[in-house]
């Protein structure tokens, strides 16, 4: 018995600076908290679920997290899948309040990567134990890892380097939109191309910016959402998925996004063609090219004619990242829950520039760990109906 | 010898009793693959059953060390130290001749001329003895 249609995201907050090297990630974490249940009228005494990741949390996470804002929630989960994590913990949230397991489900996020100076993309990509000795020794990127991916496109699809920097110049257009995105100033093809390389193919404005920050997620059932402060978001359908190194020959670039995006649209009775935007983790532009072919917007080797001269900005065939995405808004580590903050305030609209005018579908789809080696993928449909 | 500089030294890897095979088949040259008597896989990374049937009898055998540039990327940017004075580098998946495909290093090559679908042999670099183990690690040449 699915969930579809019977569970509403009430309350979001996105952290509005990029910068803040006077919180600790907690801190960030409480302040986000407040404010998106303030955003649904709600108070932390109705909170009896508790979701929680972060890149610096130890194994008991979502128990000191609960310690931290005094909590006692009914249901835990500090389930750590990546940057993905979030879009996933709305599908587990919604499980568990279907379930009767709880009533009001708190996900949070929060990071100051930036202030800490954490070499997210260009620092080596494993630590020192028997599994990872397999990577460790090569001195594999994060950035090269996805590259990798990038260079297989290119062989297989014939996409370019101008089809990936569209995706960047289009995403910079949308962060010129929103005021609390971190790099506004517009760029071109050009800059992209000439920007320095940081691993081939992928240039410096390929890549994610990196930022603190944090974010939280109130969930609960639509007919609690029904009488809150805001218009409730409904989740219509969820996916989640992991791709690794298969043993034998491996498709690189077939990603998680397939399987997860497959069984969201399923359970969601909708498809891709019906969706008015698309909030894609864009840890790199490829990863958006990438999802966009896996989550069936295109066929493969078509996602490169996709997104090229502003297929995915707004006004486009799908916009994408209206917030400006991890490439010029935001990014401290794992972005999951931007992607469905974002996707939310579409869907309750009036974001005036930014807006994508009269949305009413959207998919959220974040990709955790690495492409290339292992990742995970989760997909989250939703919509304001 | 060019291609040292290519890359930075290699520590010895950390090692386990599924892995001990490997890294001591690298020490003596030797590039160890593991193979499933039960339903045949050939899997890489070594584990001490087979991923594919879950079947515990495996044997170890010595790949032929051939294969092909699956995928690449050159590094030109890595703040770990030990990698910073490598850049530029070439990381990359190689198709073995057997199947698997492992990450490595391509190196005695400008990495401008690597390509997908380039023909690669195995090489090896002898690790820091450490507890009398001699180790060592993999890595790819032009063919």
């Amino acid at each position: 018995m699915s969930f579809s249609g019977k569970i509403a995201i009430a309350g979001v907050h996105e952290y509005e600076s990029r910068w803040a090297p006077d919180k600790t990630s907690f801190q960030i974490m409480g302040e986000c908290a407040r404010d998106a249940l303030a955003d649904a009228g709600l108070g932390l005494s109705d909170v009896d679920g508790l979701f929680c990741a972060t890149m610096t949390m130890g194994a008991m996470g979502p128990v000191q997290l609960a310690e931290y804002l005094n909590l006692k929630p009914r249901y835990l989960d500090g389930s750590n899948i990546g940057g993905s994590s979030f879009v996933s913990h709305v599908a587990h949230a919604a499980g568990a309040i279907h379930a009767g397991l709880c009533d009001v489900g708190l996900i949070l996020y929060g990071s100051t990567a930036a202030s800490d100076a954490m070499a997210i993309g260009t620092g080596n990509s494993s630590g020192k134990d028997p599994s990872a000795a397999f990577v460790t020794p090569y001195g594999a990127t994060l950035v090269s890892s996805y590259a990798m991916v990038a260079q297989r496109y290119m062989h297989e699809y014939g996409v370019t380097s101008e089809q990936l920097a569209d995706i960047a110049v289009s995403t910079r257009h949308h962060a010129s939109l929103n005021p609390h995105a971190k790099m506004r100033n517009p760029i071109t093809r050009e800059d992209v191309l000439e920007s320095r390389v940081i691993a081939d193919p992928l240039h410096l404005l390929d890549c994610c910016i990196i930022s603190d920050g944090g974010g939280a997620v109130v969930v609960t059932s639509l007919e609690r959402a029904k009488d809150l402060r805001q218009k409730p978001v409904l989740v219509r359908g969820t996916g989640e998925a992991v791709a690794h190194r298969e043993i034998g020959a491996p498709d690189l670039t077939t990603i998680a996004a397939k399987q997860s995006g497959e069984q969201a649209f399923a359970m969601a009775g909708l498809t891709p063609a019906d969706m008015d935007l698309a909030t894609i983790y864009d840890s790199f532009t490829i990863t958006v090219l990438a999802t966009l072919e896996n989550l069936g917007f295109c066929k493969k080797g078509e996602g490169g004619a996709f997104v090229e001269n502003g297929g995915i900005g707004l006004g486009g065939r799908l916009p994408v990242n209206p917030d400006g995405g991890g490439l010029s808004s935001n990014h401290s580590g794992m972005r999951g829950i931007f992607l469905v903050i974002e996707a939310v305030r579409q869907l309750r609209g009036g974001l005036g520039a930014r807006q994508v005018e009269g949305a009413s579908l959207a998919v959220a789809h974040g990709t955790g760990g690495m492409l290339g080696q292992m990742h995970s993928g989760a997909t989250l449909v939703l919509s304001n109906s | 010898m060019a291609e040292k500089k290519q890359n930075p030294e290699y520590e010895a890897p950390a090692i386990d009793w599924e892995s001990r095979a490997y890294w001591e088949g690298a020490g003596r040259g030797e590039l160890v693959l593991q193979r499933c008597r039960d339903c045949g896989v050939v899997q890489h990374r070594p584990r001490g059953l087979c991923a594919s049937c879950l079947s515990d009898d495996i044997e170890h055998f010595v790949s032929s060390g051939r294969g092909e540039v699956y995928t690449f990327s050159v590094v030109r940017q890595n703040q770990m130290p030990a990698f910073a004075k490598a850049v530029p580098y070439v990381i990359s998946y190689v198709q073995l001749e057997e199947g698997p495909q492992l990450l490595t290093n391509i190196v005695d090559c400008d990495p401008d001329s690597v390509s997908i679908g380039m023909a690669v042999k195995v090489d090896f670099v002898p690790t820091p003895a450490t507890n009398g183990d001699a180790l060592g690690v993999p890595r790819f040449v032009p063919a």
